[in-house]
């Protein structure tokens, strides 16, 4: 029984969560940092998690296995893939800026308080961890009922954090503030509970199905996909696609794709910056690991089947979130509207089932986390200054704060995925990946890409450039010092990563090719000169001896 | 219970006559000719119900004879000690295999004891022990002259709002007739699901329904509301009753007897009716469809299923809130399992016959408790509406006709009845001038003030929903899945959709409990004594403990999911 690191890594933010709850009323400051510390811990956790990883190795690492409700075939196993390991070491990585960037936010529900018993701070900053651990096992599952139940256990957590420490700073006053903040809480666990009960029929019938054919039900991923491989697992094709449907509406509403995605500008226009870097960069981003997890590999038939239309979505998703986002004046749906056209980018890339695409949707992810992170958190940073989300109460702000602007604009180059920066890499795999096998598919997505200019640089300019209008933007300050330990880290990343993100993909890469076999596909042999470009990224499609075409 | 004599003493007097009649039938005595057996009983394996039967019985006479001031405790005492002796009774039994290999019909054939007795038995002595303690709760109501009062009235035979009912209310009279009832409710409960015969039944029926009518009409506060309740639930149970009693005699002319085995057997023709009295009817399939739905019509109604759900809001909500608690908990457990057994043990062989009738039972229940739910505004009335919801989602379990399904709806039944008791022992302890504030309204803000409760409340409410990690989830599981592996797939979605439905009104209390404004004049949270609040942590562990490790409760209920015959 070696050391059970997968178990630590997600238990570490729980005993933090616990703790933290049960520091004093009195004791606020201790609360923040006992979970800073714990989420430290995890981040280091995490680390060990993504070295001990070897990319060379078995297809699940530092697997754990016990017998859990026998009566259910329910078993608690856990085993990352190189997909896990960069996902979970994401979650660990962005807590601590997410807690350090929500120091303050807490504060406020303190003084509307009317009852200390109540301790909003402790609860606050344990809610977060709670989150923390459950996204880490769900990236860490490899029973489809234990991660089922953290799928949507996370859920309560999230909504408390949306509805109870939701963002103050609202233009139609406290009462109207506080409906709305009520409004996308219930949103956001309504239609992500319809998601998942739709996902649990979906569940009980794979058990069913696994129990008819293999006699023994089970839940078990490696299992089923042993089982898929050799022929044991069988299931009728309409059995199939129903089954596909049921995970994949789930994941979907999760992810978000358009039209399931209406939830995610209430709740992070509604929910604090840093609670919203929280839903768009950490938990959102379970939907579309388990696409590539659950759906593709349990259902490959039926992923294919579906490909065509998840495809449109996809892209409907990526023009109609950059397009909206254009049109809107609160720089935090704006984000929201940008991260839907961004998911868009990712579930094109996991369904284009192509190496470079899947390859990039996953870094994609891992990418779209860090620079939204960036982003969100520096106009979190500005709309406490000012209070006010919208666009238009600002102008000029590069004058007065100027670091602030620059780490603003840091974020948005990154996120309209300027060459140099880390999102760059994975949007152009995705591009290449899906324009390999979907040419039409592949162009259209492309005009994300302009759009997204058009609405990072419109921002800026209407925020920071310009006179300085407003009496409150002459005084803003800059970023403090704990502001800046927050930001600066990410910058740094979005900086490093881009230009050498071969570390990260070659942990992903091995999963990717295991999860392409799964489906039974292989990459179509190129007819355009695109593998050039993958070699400056180090990237070897498969299928080819690397490189050596033309 | 007059009736029931009359029945017993004419029974009694035909069985001497010769001629066959239900009780020398209902016996198995067919050979017995012109002599009237002494009865074996096998007093052993029915220690539990003799024992809660036997306490109740000491409850009328301490209540008859013994001083007003030392009623309470002994009252208190006799329902507990009889409580944990009977349940340490049913341990014991399971403990020597009763439930699995030495399953056997016991009371010449009017009971049978085997492994889904017990565990039910087992299951309703522990709702019963948390009843009694949230019956026992005084601490709540403002005293009256120095002594305490609990929720009951304090002098039930005065008019509402009368002369009488002032005078009692200010003496701060109590009254200890709620345990005695208490206690024959429970035994009633335990025979029903024990029950092997239709007559036994229907008695097992009647000894836990009229005290529960009584209880409903028992409340200190809002009286009239409160005997509205129990007159409803006296009237529409009484029709209940007799459909079941009426079905009772069709099939028993179908048959030629009110055995469930030797029903079972005339069904799948194995045994043919010989007696020459029933000639006619015998074997007429008319008599055994009617027959057969009208029992199950019977049982239906105490289950709250729709289109037999009418009583329920009403009583939940006019009832005193302990009893509702209990009521809510424990009539289920014994009615379901009555159901389980009747389906399973008398019709299996018209199988064909009952499930599509169920399925679309079960569809409408879950989804009409489901809907009108969300309209409620009344936390009574929507935990009322909410356990219609879960009426259906356990016949989803009935339906799956296999012993995954037995053992699914033990497992759901154990885990509901827990989160049910905790629920409206919370429900208890908001309260206001006018006592308990069960207008959701009143609700608003709840979390700010009282942040504990709230979460409790919250965490039973997640419950109900069957957010994964708690009991209701496990449940829920485990019943959609035996549904889904006995071929109601369809049954499941529809589940699912009702659960969405559901999950709605569930969250829609918790936001108003923690994302609400207080209200001004909003309602105090009552400090209660050790019992209630015992009763509310003992609902939160259950609920947890089923939610994050079932398995040992799962292999419980699957060691026990199956019928004697």
């Amino acid at each position: 029984m070696s050391f059970p690191l997968l178990t630590v890594t997600a238990a570490l933010p729980a005993v933090g969560a616990v703790a933290t709850a049960a520091v004093p009323a009195a004791k606020r400051t201790a609360a923040k940092w006992l979970a800073l510390l714990f989420s430290l811990a995890t981040l280091v956790s995490a680390g060990v998690v993504l070295a001990r990883f070897d990319p060379g190795g078995a297809r699940y690492q530092l697997t754990e296995s016990h017998a859990w409700i026998s009566d259910f075939g329910v078993r608690y196993e856990l085993g990352v893939d190189g997909i896990g390991a960069a996902l979970m070491a994401l979650t660990a990585l962005l807590i601590p800026f997410v807690i350090g960037a929500g120091w303050h936010d807490a504060d406020q529900v303190e003084e509307e308080s009317p009852n200390r018993r109540w301790r909003p701070t402790q609860g606050f900053f344990a809610l977060i961890l709670a989150v923390e651990a459950m996204v880490l096992v769900s990236f860490a599952a490899t029973d489809v009922f234990l991660f089922y139940i953290f799928f949507e256990a996370m859920l309560i957590p999230m909504y408390f954090l949306i509805g109870g420490f939701g963002d103050r700073a609202h233009a139609a006053g406290e009462e109207e503030g506080a409906k709305q903040r009520s409004y996308a809480a219930v949103k956001f666990l309504l239609y992500n509970l319809a998601g998942g009960l739709v996902m649990l029929a979906a569940v009980i019938g794979l058990f069913v199905v696994s129990s008819d054919s293999l006699g023994e039900g089970t839940f078990s991923l490696p299992e089923l996909l042993k089982a898929r491989a050799s022929g044991d697992l069988t299931m009728s094709t309409a059995t199939e696609r129903l089954l596909f449907l049921g995970f994949f509406v789930a994941f979907a509403i999760k992810a978000p794709l358009w039209p399931l995605h209406t939830w995610l500008p209430n709740a992070m226009g509604e929910a604090t910056a840093p609670i919203a870097v929280l839903i768009t960069a950490v938990v959102d981003k379970v939907g579309t690991f388990a696409m590539l997890r659950f759906c593709l590999g349990l259902f490959p038939n039926a992923s294919h089947w579906a490909t065509p239309v998840v495809l449109g979505l996809a892209l409907v998703s990526v023009l109609y979130g950059a397009l909206l986002a254009v049109g809107q004046r609160d720089i935090k749906r704006l984000v929201a509207y940008a991260s839907i056209s961004h998911f868009g980018f990712i579930i094109l890339g996991v369904f284009a089932m192509t190496s470079q695409g899947q390859g990039g949707a996953t870094l994609y992810m891992v990418f779209h986390g860090i620079s939204t992170a960036a982003l969100m958190l520096v106009a979190g940073f500005l709309i406490s200054r000012r209070g006010s989300r919208l666009i238009a109460d600002y102008g000029g702000v590069q004058k007065v704060a100027p670091v602030l602007a620059g780490t603003f604009l840091v974020g948005g180059l990154a996120t309209l995925s300027l060459p140099g920066l880390a999102p760059f890499v994975s949007e152009f795999l995705v591009l290449v990946g899906t324009f390999s096998r979907y040419p039409a598919a592949g162009i259209i997505a492309t005009a994300g890409i302009i759009l997204a200019a058009l609405y990072v640089l419109v921002l800026y300019q209407r925020t920071m450039t310009g006179p300085v209008r407003k009496p409150e933007i002459e005084k803003m300050p800059d970023l403090r010092v704990r502001e800046l330990a927050v930001v600066a880290p990410l910058v740094a990343l979005l900086l490093f990563l881009g230009i050498f993100p071969k570390p990260l993909s070659e942990i992903v890469n091995p999963a990717v090719e295991h999860t392409l076999s799964d489906v039974q596909k292989k990459d179509p042999e190129p007819q355009h000169p695109v593998a050039d470009h993958n070699a400056w990224f180090d990237y070897k499609p498969a299928g080819h001896g690397g490189g050596d075409h033309e | 219970m007059t009736g029931i004599t009359d029945l017993a003493s004419a029974g009694g007097a035909s069985g001497a006559s010769g001629v066959p009649s239900l009780w020398t039938l209902a016996a198995g005595a067919a050979g017995a000719g012109d002599k009237l057996q002494a009865p074996s009983i096998e007093y052993g394996k029915l220690s539990p119900v003799l024992i809660v039967l036997g306490a109740a019985a000491l409850g009328v006479v301490i209540d008859a004879f013994a001083p007003r001031k030392a009623r309470y405790g002994a009252q208190l005492f006799v329902v507990l000690a009889g409580l944990a002796a009977a349940f340490a009774a049913v341990i014991g039994l399971a403990a020597s295999g009763v439930g699995s290999s030495k399953a056997q019909i016991a009371g010449m054939g009017a009971l049978a004891i085997d492994g889904p007795t017990l565990f039910l038995q087992g299951t309703l002595l522990l709702v019963g022990i948390v009843g009694a303690f949230t019956f026992a709760e005084r601490r709540l109501e403002p005293a009256a002259h120095g002594s305490r009062v609990d929720s009951f009235a304090a002098q039930p035979a005065s008019v509402p709002g009368g002369e009488g009912e002032r005078e009692a209310v200010k003496a701060g009279w109590t009254t200890t007739e709620v345990f005695p009832l208490l206690m024959f409710a429970v035994g009633g409960m335990m025979l029903f699901p024990a029950a092997n015969d239709l007559l036994t039944l229907f008695i097992a029926l009647e000894v836990f329904s009229l005290p529960l009518y009584l209880l409903c009409a028992l409340a200190r506060r809002r009286r009239l509301l409160s005997q509205e309740a129990a007159v409803k639930y006296f009237l529409l149970g009484a029709f209940s009753s007799a459909f079941l009693l009426f079905g009772t005699a069709l099939l028993y002319g179908y048959a030629g007897t009110v055995n469930y085995s030797g029903i079972a057997r005339v069904v799948s023709g194995a045994d043919a009716v010989s007696d020459p009295v029933l000639a006619d009817t015998t074997g007429n399939d008319a008599l055994l469809l009617i027959g057969g739905a009208l029992v199950v019509m019977g049982l239906l109604f105490k289950v709250g299923a729709v289109p037999f759900h009418m009583w329920t809001p009403d009583v939940y909500q006019g009832a005193p809130t302990p009893v509702t608690g209990f009521m809510a908990a424990a009539t289920k457990v014994a009615a379901f399992g009555a159901l389980l057994r009747l389906l399973y043990v008398v019709l299996p062989g018209l199988r064909w016959d009952w499930r599509p009738v169920m399925w679309g039972v079960a569809i409408l229940t879950m989804l009409g408790g489901a809907v009108v739910a969300i309209t409620q505004t009344d936390i009574k009335r929507l935990l009322a509406y909410s356990s219609i919801a879960h009426a259906g989602f356990l016949l989803a379990g009935v339906i799956a006709t296999s012993e995954d399904g037995i053992s699914s709806v033990l497992f759901y039944l154990g885990a509901y009845s827990f989160v049910t008791l905790g629920a409206f022992a919370v429900v208890t302890l908001v309260r206001d001038a006018g006592g308990e504030a069960t207008h959701l309204s009143k609700w608003a803000g709840l979390g700010r003030r009282s942040p504990l409760l709230a979460a409790v409340f919250a965490v039973f409410l997640l419950a109900f929903a069957g957010i994964p990690l708690t009991s209701g989830f496990a449940g829920k599981f485990a019943v959609f899945k035996a549904a889904a592996e006995g071929g109601a797939g369809a049954l499941v979605v529809v589940g699912v959709i009702a659960s969405a439905i559901a999950a709605f009104f569930y969250l829609r209390v918790i936001v108003l409990m923690f994302f609400s404004e207080p209200q001004a004049d909003g309602p105090s949270v009552a400090v209660p004594s050790v019992m209630t609040t015992s009763a509310i942590a003992l609902g939160v562990v259950v609920t947890v403990v089923l939610g994050v490790a079932p398995q040992y409760f799962l292999d419980l209920a699957g060691q026990a999911g199956v019928f004697v015959r």
